[in-house]
């Protein structure tokens, strides 16, 4: 064999590889859709679970896991931002930073069950949170801030020096260069980070079993007061959300059609959660040529 | 105007001192939670995990070595029975065979993003390939279970649940993530580096073979070992999937168990601060370690490779 004829078997080769790999890609997608789909309707998104007969439905643990996320965000959004803006602008370069910077990268490289584990020992049991939707926003939040802060951290080091030091020139602050200057220019990355951080929050389930807890207590929808009971908004009742529904009942549960359930809640969940990958790149898009008056950002 | 009062207003921390002062206070109570966070996690399952060991009594290297787990039944020494082997057996070879299996075509996706058609690259297989990484890892177990295991179960007999099932499950959760890591290490390759082979009259091949992939050795080694890190911690997915039997597993079709499939099958089965559940959370020690292990490993092959250019 020349040379030239292993150029080309190589990169016959190589096409079929990536065709392979789109083709695993649609076959997924195609799968839980198509399994999925003709399941979903009004009455399965909204309609309450069942623990043995067939037709149940996802209502509660949908809202479960958006409430969970909304949560989870308001907590860790802050956090992230406050850390990031810290490590990109105040941090002194020495051993403590870098210190401080491999112990967020650890913290990133944690296995989800071991987060989960965390959040059951030290919020569930020795703050006596319980499974409940408070102890899995906390474990979500400790899954999600190392991703965030990073990602805030990037955003912001993306930015030119010569902006802030526009901003010190017209007599601010180093705080108010930062709040003022830098974040609204490095926020299309911020807020494109945040969204796709929300869709792993969104389909986290192994952090979630043993903090938020693997069952749902009755709804009452009419009652919105956060402080009773069976509140929707109570947050120390226990929350089984969509993604741990999947795979309890694919696990442990005993309904007779556990296969269709989970294809429709899971194609529910990637369906949410490719929409929230468009959004977070649609949104990201928006907003740089809204700041910056480009059109298209490579 | 009075003297004293200027002398005061020059004095005085300006408004945007006092600003400065909160906000770099905020930022650093903010950096302080995340550490604060990191070191209790540790401090917290190492206290669980080691008092196996210390409070417990439970040899390590039993504890490591032994084949047999039942933590409720003691055997004819009294010693109770806790062999972590089958499990730890299960983790490594999940996430090796993944690995394994997975490298091959992150190199390739990845050679075909950066070398053969970057348009096609960006274009197509960049959206899915994340795509792939954003479905959640319960679908990948659901699939698993839906599809692979039977698909196993009617190719090689058996009851489809096993290691091999696990490895499928995880080549396609990893392969996105190596892939990516992959094209980023190529991508830092000096494009004159493919000039002067090609100038050499060096087939593109040879050229991708004998210079790009050689440059990019270490970059491509972290990404595996990132992939590998990612496998050792995937829970559920696998759990779905392997079967969960704590026997050592004696072939791939078998079924075998996890460090993480057993954590989240028993964690709510045990009695906190029973010897059950302790020796639970001295699984969770080594998956808490094995990731640092994967992190200085990365740390280790990203100093050698920058050191020989």
């Amino acid at each position: 064999m020349t040379p030239r004829k292993w150029d080309k078997v190589a990169t016959v080769v190589l096409y079929m590889i990536s065709i392979f790999i789109i083709f695993v890609l649609a076959f997924l997608l195609l799968y839980i859709l198509i399994t999925g789909l003709p399941h979903v309707s009004w009455h399965f998104i909204t309609g309450k679970s069942s623990s043995f007969q067939a037709g149940g439905g996802i209502g509660v643990q949908l809202f479960n896991s958006i409430y969970l996320l909304v949560l989870a965000m308001i907590i860790s959004v802050p956090l992230s931002l406050g850390a990031g803006i810290w490590l990109s602008e105040y941090a002194p370069k020495n051993w403590v930073t870098s210190l401080i910077r491999n112990a967020i990268e650890i913290l990133s490289s944690l296995p989800s069950v071991v987060v989960g584990l965390f959040g059951f020992l030290v919020f569930s049991i020795q703050m006596n949170f319980g499974f409940s939707i408070l102890s899995g926003a906390l474990a979500l939040t400790v899954f999600n801030l190392p991703l965030l802060t990073r990602k805030v951290e990037d955003s912001l080091q993306a930015i030119h020096y010569t902006q802030r030091e526009a901003g010190y020139a017209l007599g601010l602050s180093r705080w108010e260069t930062v709040i003022h200057v830098v974040v609204p220019a490095a926020l299309p990355g911020i807020i494109t980070g945040m969204i796709l951080g929300m869709g792993r929050i969104f389909g986290e389930a192994a952090a979630l079993i043993y903090t938020a807890g693997q069952s749902s207590p009755p709804l009452d929808f009419s009652n919105w007061n956060p402080l009773y009971i069976a509140s929707p908004l109570n947050p120390m009742r226990s929350a089984e959300t969509l993604a741990v529904h999947i795979w309890k009942i694919n696990s442990e549960g005993i309904i007779p059609d556990a296969t269709q359930v989970s294809a429709a809640s899971s194609a529910v969940l990637v369906l949410f959660v490719l929409l929230l990958n468009f959004l977070a790149r649609y949104v990201g898009n928006r907003l740089y040529a809204h700041l910056t008056g480009v059109k298209e950002r490579n | 105007m009075n003297n004293d009062e200027i002398r005061v207003s020059l004095l005085k921390r300006s408004r945007a001192s006092k600003n400065e002062r909160w906000g770099k206070l905020i930022s650093g109570a903010c950096i302080t939670i995340i550490i604060g966070v990191v070191v209790s996690i540790f401090y917290f399952v190492a206290s669980k995990g080691l008092a196996t060991f210390f409070e417990d009594k439970v040899n390590l290297w039993k504890f490591l070595t032994g084949t047999v787990w039942n933590p409720s039944a003691k055997d004819a020494q009294g010693n109770p029975q806790l062999g972590a082997l089958p499990m730890i057996v299960g983790s490594f070879s999940v996430t090796f065979l993944a690995a394994i299996i997975a490298t091959p075509f992150a190199i390739g996706a990845a050679v075909f993003m950066t070398e053969i058609s970057p348009r096609l690259g960006k274009k197509v297989l960049q959206p899915v390939i994340e795509l792939l990484v954003g479905i959640p890892s319960v679908v990948y177990g659901f699939i698993g279970l839906s599809v692979v295991v039977p698909f196993v179960r009617h190719l090689f007999g058996g009851s489809g649940f096993g290691i091999l099932s696990g490895t499928f499950v995880l080549f396609v959760m990893i392969l996105p993530t190596v892939t990516s890591m992959t094209v980023d290490a190529l991508n830092a390759v000096p494009r004159a580096y493919r000039e002067a082979s090609l100038a050499l009259g060096a087939t593109r091949w040879q050229t991708i073979y004998k210079v790009v992939l050689r440059a990019s050795i270490s970059g491509i080694i972290t990404a595996v070992v990132f992939g590998m890190s990612r496998a050792f911690g995937e829970a559920l997915a696998v759990q779905m999937v392997i079967g969960n039997a704590m026997l050592l597993p004696q072939n791939l079709i078998s079924p075998a168990s996890t460090l993480t499939s057993v954590l989240t099958m028993g964690m709510g089965n045990s009695v906190m601060g029973s010897l059950s559940n302790n020796a639970l959370w001295s699984l969770a020690l080594l998956l808490l370690i094995m990731p640092l292990i994967f992190n200085i490993l990365i740390r280790w092959i990203g100093k050698k490779g920058a050191m020989r250019s």
